[in-house]
């Protein structure tokens, strides 16, 4: 199978663009407002092997009411967590305009047969997922089985439903810019409501380049189809400055219209508390501590 | 004939020597000739939100380790700083114009070192004690570190009053953010570079030079910062530290005492007392058999 991908990256250009972007200085009311936007993109994530229902409910009240006693600031947009977990996170945020993402496919290898990949996939749903996040086999593209990748994402998009489906493509194991282009469109052409970076899983992470090669992976797809898809860089982003330089790059590979929580997310759970402690900076003029802001 | 290499006096965060992130510098005088004798990086409130920053990552390594090796680490401080005296002591002159008092200045700098390197694993027997209840509790009270403490550092002499706070505060296993003399701001950084070469783990020690008017009503609104320690008798300074204090209930301390040569009286200006200001206490009630 061939992807048409268009054309190649350019690996030096990426990486200055994406280093110029970030140069970019946002202070006072811009950046409150950018840091509200960030909390209202943020898929709030627990997944270790520790999680219990009682941190799952407690991560939901943090994502529903993310500074207490202050409705200024707006709720997360998911809570992403192991399928055992949807359940508790559906029951807690019952009522609310948050979502409950679930990872699936057997995350964070996807090295599980595809019929229980299949299953996992509508279990989650069934049990009230409004989203699933699916991890690529990357052995299998990487040794270059890329009708293989593309036919598992259309059965589990299938297997979806009505849910949406968030391909992760792990880009820290992807080796090469064009490898993640690459993937980038086999995902979207298979079906994909949103492509995100990484499970959080491996030694590499988001980083604002390999973010910028997706968004741009995302804008030609536009260009030639019409069909908006949705970008979530995961893992690794954890202050407000970060956050922020992620956005200029939305901003200036999409424009304004991905500038909501229905075309871009965050995947992190340290950097909601950098960005309510730089919102009540801004709010007080007192450098915070973390002693004054819930642990999650 | 060659050209003479000036040092940059640089800031002193989490074991590294930047310059200011504002890229101001001040200018010191000369006393003598009343020209120009160094430039110092002048701190903005970015570099003291970094050094907190530094301080309070620095904080759990510090304060957990043995008390024997925090004192000597404070004794590998007075090594090097003995090794380097003509150069302290040069570097001081110029600052005051008076090379004898320099030489005092130093020599008890690293005599201090020594004393309060010696208090690392005795200061706990002397502040704790047991105390007696009527109920089957063994009751006794330990003092444990402030946390994260910014210490305003007077501005008489150079070295002395910088060493004189910085070593109890480090025994006692604070992690420190220390806003040296504005006036005689060259000794402060030189001593960073003692710091930095004595085993002191990155951001146990961060030194700022500015100006104290611009630096610390930030310090003393910041709410990662434990507790304020300052020197001297403006009343509406410590008005505004217990003040600004009091959103995260700082601990704020004021010594009216020691002033000028004092600084440099044993009898003056080094006691346990000095770790005392140092450390919050904590008892604790433990159940005995009845």
């Amino acid at each position: 199978m061939q992807i048409s991908t268009s054309s190649t990256v350019d690996q030096v250009g990426i990486e200055e663009r994406a280093a110029a972007l970030s140069k970019r200085s946002i202070k006072k009311q811009t950046k409150i407002e950018g840091i509200k936007l960030a909390i209202s993109m943020i898929d709030l994530t627990t997944l270790e092997g520790k999680d219990s229902p009682g941190k799952v409910q407690a991560l939901c009240q943090k994502a529903i009411h993310p500074l207490e006693g202050n409705s200024s600031v707006p709720s997360v947009a998911a809570v992403c967590v192991y399928p055992n977990m949807v359940s508790v996170a559906k029951k807690a945020l019952k009522g609310t305009n948050v979502k409950v993402a679930s990872v699936a496919t057997g995350f964070p290898s996807g090295l599980t047969p595809l019929p229980i990949k299949i299953e996992e996939t509508k279990r989650v749903v069934e049990m009230g997922a409004d989203e699933v996040d699916m991890v690529i086999d990357r052995g299998a593209f990487l040794a270059g089985e890329y009708q293989k990748v593309s036919d598992e994402i259309a059965q589990v998009k299938e297997a979806c439903g009505k849910s949406h489906l968030k391909v992760i493509l792990e880009t820290g194991e992807l080796e090469t810019y064009d490898n993640v282009r690459k993937a980038s469109f086999l995902a979207m052409q298979a079906g994909a409501d949103f492509i995100k970076t990484s499970t959080g899983k491996a030694a590499v992470n988001a980083t604002l380049p390999v973010t910028l090669v997706m968004l741009e992976a995302i804008r030609d797809y536009w260009y030639q189809t019409g069909k908006m898809v949705g970008m979530k860089p995961a893992g690794g982003i954890r202050t407000s400055k970060q956050a922020l330089q992620y956005l200029v790059v939305v901003k200036e590979t999409l424009g304004d219209r991905w500038l909501s929580n229905d075309w871009f997310r965050f995947g992190a759970s340290t950097l909601t508390n950098d960005l309510l402690m730089q919102l009540t900076k801004e709010a007080t003029g007192r450098y915070q501590s973390l002693d004054y802001f819930t642990i999650d | 004939m060659r050209a003479e290499i000036l040092k940059t006096y640089k800031l002193f965060i989490n074991g590294q020597f930047p310059r200011s992130e504002s890229g101001r510098y001040f200018q010191i005088p000369n006393p003598k000739t009343k020209k120009p004798l160094a430039n110092v990086s002048q701190a903005s409130r970015k570099d003291l939100r970094d050094a907190v920053q530094a301080a309070r990552k620095a904080l759990p390594g510090w304060s957990s380790k043995t008390a024997y090796n925090r004192g000597q680490i404070l004794y590998r401080m007075a090594e090097v700083l003995e090794s380097r005296k003509p150069e302290f002591i040069d570097e001081i002159s110029k600052m005051t114009g008076n090379p004898k008092k320099a030489e005092k200045e130093v020599l008890t700098a690293i005599d201090r070192l020594v004393w309060y390197a010696g208090w690392s694993d005795k200061y706990q027997q002397i502040l704790g004690t047991v105390n007696p209840v009527a109920l089957p509790y063994f009751n006794f009270t330990l003092p444990e570190p402030q946390g994260v403490v910014g210490i305003l550092v007077a501005d008489e002499l150079s070295l002395i009053p910088l060493v004189s706070k910085l070593a109890p505060a480090m025994v006692a296993g604070n992690t420190l953010v220390m806003i040296a003399s504005e006036k005689f701001p060259l000794s402060a950084i030189t001593f960073a570079e003692v710091i930095a070469t004595s085993d002191v783990p990155a951001g146990v020690v961060n030194i700022l030079t500015g100006f104290k008017n611009e630096l610390i009503p930030h310090l003393a609104k910041h709410m990662d910062v434990n507790a304020v320690n300052y020197t001297g008798t403006d009343q509406a300074l410590v008005k505004l530290l217990q003040e600004e204090g009091s959103a995260n209930v700082k601990r704020i301390i004021a010594h009216p005492e020691p002033k000028g040569e004092a600084w440099l009286d044993n009898q003056k200006a080094q006691s346990p007392y000095w770790i005392n200001s140092f450390v919050e206490m904590k008892t604790t009630w433990h159940p005995i058999g009845v």
